[in-house]
């Protein structure tokens, strides 16, 4: 049979070696073309060149700690920007200079190697590239840290594989991106005493395997309150991968946000199975429309698909994990935004300085660790102010949008009356309120 | 005069050189990997650094020997998958739907049965894994023979419809109800899970793919059976002729290959995963299939080019992180392999 196939004179064989050479020479411009974009710094891909107009240049405190963000909040409104310096000056992150001064020394030209595994491409407008970012931030930060960066790692045991190759690079601390990396990572750390394990989003903690996440759904109740405000259908879609506590979490967040500005409000709930598959959300966004839809948001890695989706259909968008409001210069609400760079830099300083302790952490607004992404331009001030106000009450802890009764959408209390829930407690969530159509399994 | 006779030396023991194929082969492996040097080099990186990166994040070290190890234990069941039923005739792209198939039969096992002890429940889930991977390709052949369909349209067509069919199970019944809704079973018991080895990755799995090759290249090589085998595949007709029960040579061929298959998925589902869910093959079967047809379906050749491409692809791992080359470098090489290693082997037809 398959001498049958070779025998088919296609080709001459003097021309084989031209169309060879060819198909090299292909490959080979690709190759270079796909590994240079890798090497453009994700930062400057996102920075929305034109959106400069309303910012001032003076010197803050954020362009001294923290250069990437001031830059990301150039489209923001003054009051904003206002915002977020008062964030910065009452978080506990200390600045890059008092970093490098609490590092151990090292050897002459010795390099701290510190891993960071992604589930997705670092320039994916969401969750990685906020990670990525972030690994920048903490290699400019310590000029004796060297980042390695894996990307694209799938949530299967594949992430043991790329763990132990940059602990025999001799990696010291390893920061385990994606939720999904818990369950394999869990089962080497026994192996590497020496090394800290960072995992993002779990729940638990060993000696050397320590999880962290940011209070994200603060900012989705802002951004929901937006979107009530802003909707004409009064019909919300939120677009999730996984129905993992946090995605939960979040969506009842977002959901209670709009219903503090219009009772009414419904909130559709699909899921993907997927943290990046563009076909699966631009499925989903077209149901969402059909179904009357006019507000979207999502918790997926990769936003770009729905965000330019909405743009096209001319329905509104709010953002989540990065600021992709120069894709959608007329849908872009607001959004939520990670702000991981500083929170990566005070993780590594205090375990190189010895006094980080393993734990499950969870901070917000108040620390700093979450942002709201740049307002679109035609929200209305009157909006604008109000969310900010919301962001305030959040940051200064004075309003806890979960305070009991919580009903779920079986109408079981899930929060009894004027309970104030912990963040540990809302990071448990198992269940979507009522007004939000969807399932939880 | 002196120089066109030194000449005419080095032409011979060129010639003499290349008339091996193991020599061409490795030749051929060597002028992959310079033209991947060369556009390293364009790209403005040092493919000496490079490479010496990618030698100890493979074979220069502990870890990155067993992670090869880790790769090639599925590559070369996959790969035998495809090689057995060559010898017939056959081309089986279905190793990869096979795999899933073997996975999912020996995860009903490793879930749903009460088997007690590691010595029962890993044959148990080794039986289970083959059989289902059997079945899916003897779908193939069933089709062939009562339908006329050709079997390369067949098993690549079916390799979808598993993973799909694989799907169903861990998105439903099999979900595991305290996974967040994530597409896993709950993960395998103690008894179902191979052991590890060497304090490594590497699992006890490795003994499929080394009783699977000596089995093979005996069966094949020593046995009046595997000479006929070969009589079926280079004319059918004339076997017929000579009394050789085409049909059955061929049906058994497939039937093995699946369940070679299936045993590799078996092994990642017991020896890795731990658990079945979408995805637990990264192009397995078809690097499997890839690594028989550099081989020319020889299993000897087959731990070759199988302990080849795990090298490229455990070095492409670690390429990313430390020469910061894109993920997508790997599948470079490995098309610039196959590229070469087909390429000098026309060039051999030619000077035949």
């Amino acid at each position: 049979m398959y001498n049958r196939i070779q025998q088919i004179p296609v080709f001459k064989q003097s021309h084989r070696i031209w169309i060879g050479a060819f198909l090299l020479l292909a490959i080979m411009v690709l190759a270079a073309c796909s590994s240079q974009e890798s090497t453009i710094v994700p930062a400057e891909a996102t920075i929305a060149p034109d959106i400069s107009s309303s910012s001032d240049s003076r010197p803050t405190t954020v362009t001294a700690t923290s250069p990437t963000e001031a830059e990301l909040k150039g489209g923001s409104t003054e009051i904003f920007l206002q915002g977020f310096e008062d964030a910065i000056a009452n978080s506990n992150f200390r600045s890059t200079s008092e970093f490098a001064a609490a590092a151990k020394p090292l050897d002459a030209g010795e390099k701290l190697k510190v891993g960071f595994i992604f589930v997705g491409s670092q320039k994916d407008l969401g969750y990685n590239q906020a990670a990525a970012e972030g690994s920048q931030y903490l290699e400019k930060a310590f000029s004796d840290i060297e980042v390695l960066r894996s990307e694209n790692i799938p949530e299967t045991a594949d992430v043991q594989a790329v763990e132990e190759q940059m602990i025999r690079d001799g990696a010291k601390i390893i920061f385990a991106t994606s939720y999904g990396y818990s369950g394999p990572t869990k089962e080497i750390i026994e192996k590497h005493p020496d090394v800290m394990f960072l995992h993002m989003g779990d729940v638990e903690s060993y000696e050397n395997y320590s999880s962290f996440f940011g209070n994200i759904w603060q900012l989705e109740y802002a951004a929901g309150q937006v979107a009530g405000e802003t909707s004409e259908t009064g019909k919300l879609g939120f677009i999730a991968a996984f129905p993992i506590p946090q995605t939960l979490l979040n969506v009842n967040a977002f959901h209670l946000g709009a219903q503090s500005v219009n009772p009414d409000i419904e909130t559709t709930f699909v899921l993907t199975s997927s943290w990046c598959d563009p076909a699966k959300q631009a499925t989903a966004v077209q149901a969402m429309i059909d179904a009357g839809v006019d507000v979207l948001t999502q918790h997926q890695d990769c936003t770009k698909t729905i965000v330019e989706a909405a743009e096209r259909a001319g329905i509104y968008v709010s953002g989540f994990h990065q600021d992709a409001s120069p894709a959608a210069p007329n849908a872009w609400l607001t959004g939520a935004a990670w702000n991981w760079g500083p929170v990566y830099a005070e993780i590594v300083a205090s375990i190189r300085q010895g006094t980080y302790k393993s734990s499950v952490m969870f901070q917000g607004l108040d620390a700093g660790w979450v942002q709201l992404s740049p307002f679109g331009s035609f929200i209305p001030d009157g909006v604008k102010q109000r969310a900010l106000e919301t962001v305030e009450q959040l940051r200064s802890g004075s309003f806890q949008p979960f305070t009991g009764p919580i009903t779920d959408q079986d109408g079981n209390i899930q929060i009894a009356d004027g309970v104030v829930p912990t963040d540990a407690e809302l990071q448990g969530t198992g269940y979507l309120l009522q007004g939000i159509t969807g399932r939880t399994n | 005069m002196q120089s066109s006779a030194s000449l005419q030396l080095v032409q011979d023991f060129t010639f003499k050189v290349y008339e091996r194929p193991i020599a061409r082969s490795i030749l051929a492996v060597f002028f992959a990997f310079a033209v991947f040097g060369i556009f390293i080099a364009i790209i403005g990186r040092d493919p000496v650094e490079i490479y010496t990166k990618m030698f100890n994040g493979t074979l220069g070290s502990k870890v990155g020997l067993s992670e090869v190890g880790v790769r090639m234990i599925p590559f070369v069941l996959a790969a035998l998958a495809a090689s057995i039923p060559a010898r017939v005739g056959l081309i089986n792209v279905g190793g990869e739907g096979q795999l899933y198939i073997g996975a999912w039969a020996s995860t009903g096992v490793a879930i749903y049965s009460d088997i007690p002890t590691i010595w029962l429940m890993l044959p148990a889930m080794a039986i289970a894994g083959f059989i289902g991977g059997a079945i899916w390709a003897g779908l193939a052949i069933a089709l062939r023979h009562f339908r006329n369909v050709n079997e390369v349209i067949t098993t690549l067509l079916s390799n979808y419809v598993a993973i799909l069919f694989v799907n169903v199970f861990v998105f439903g019944a099999w979900k595991n109800p305290a996974g967040f809704g994530y597409p896993y079973t709950s993960n395998f018991e103690v008894q179902a899970v191979l052991p590890t080895i060497f304090d490594t990755r590497l699992h006890m799995g490795l003994v499929l793919p080394v009783v699977g090759i000596i089995a093979t290249y005996m069966f094949l090589s020593r046995t009046r059976w595997g000479a006929n085998m070969r009589a079926v595949g280079g004319n059918p007709d004339a076997a017929r002729r000579r009394g050789i029960p085409v049909l059955r040579y061929i049906i058994i061929a497939m039937l093995i290959g699946g369940g070679l298959a299936g045993l590799a998925g078996m092994s990642e589902v017991s020896g890795i995963q731990h658990h079945l869910r979408p995805g637990i093959s990264n192009n397995l079967g078809f690097m499997g299939f890839l690594a028989s047809w550099m081989a020319n379906h020889n299993p000897i050749a087959i731990i070759g080019t199988c302990f080849l491409i795990a090298i490229i692809v455990v070095g492409g791992d670690v390429l990313q992180f430390s020469g910061n080359l894109p993920s997508a470098a790997m599948l470079i090489l490995i098309g610039l392999v196959l590229f070469s290693v087909l390429g000098f082997r026309k060039l051999e037809r030619k000077t035949e």
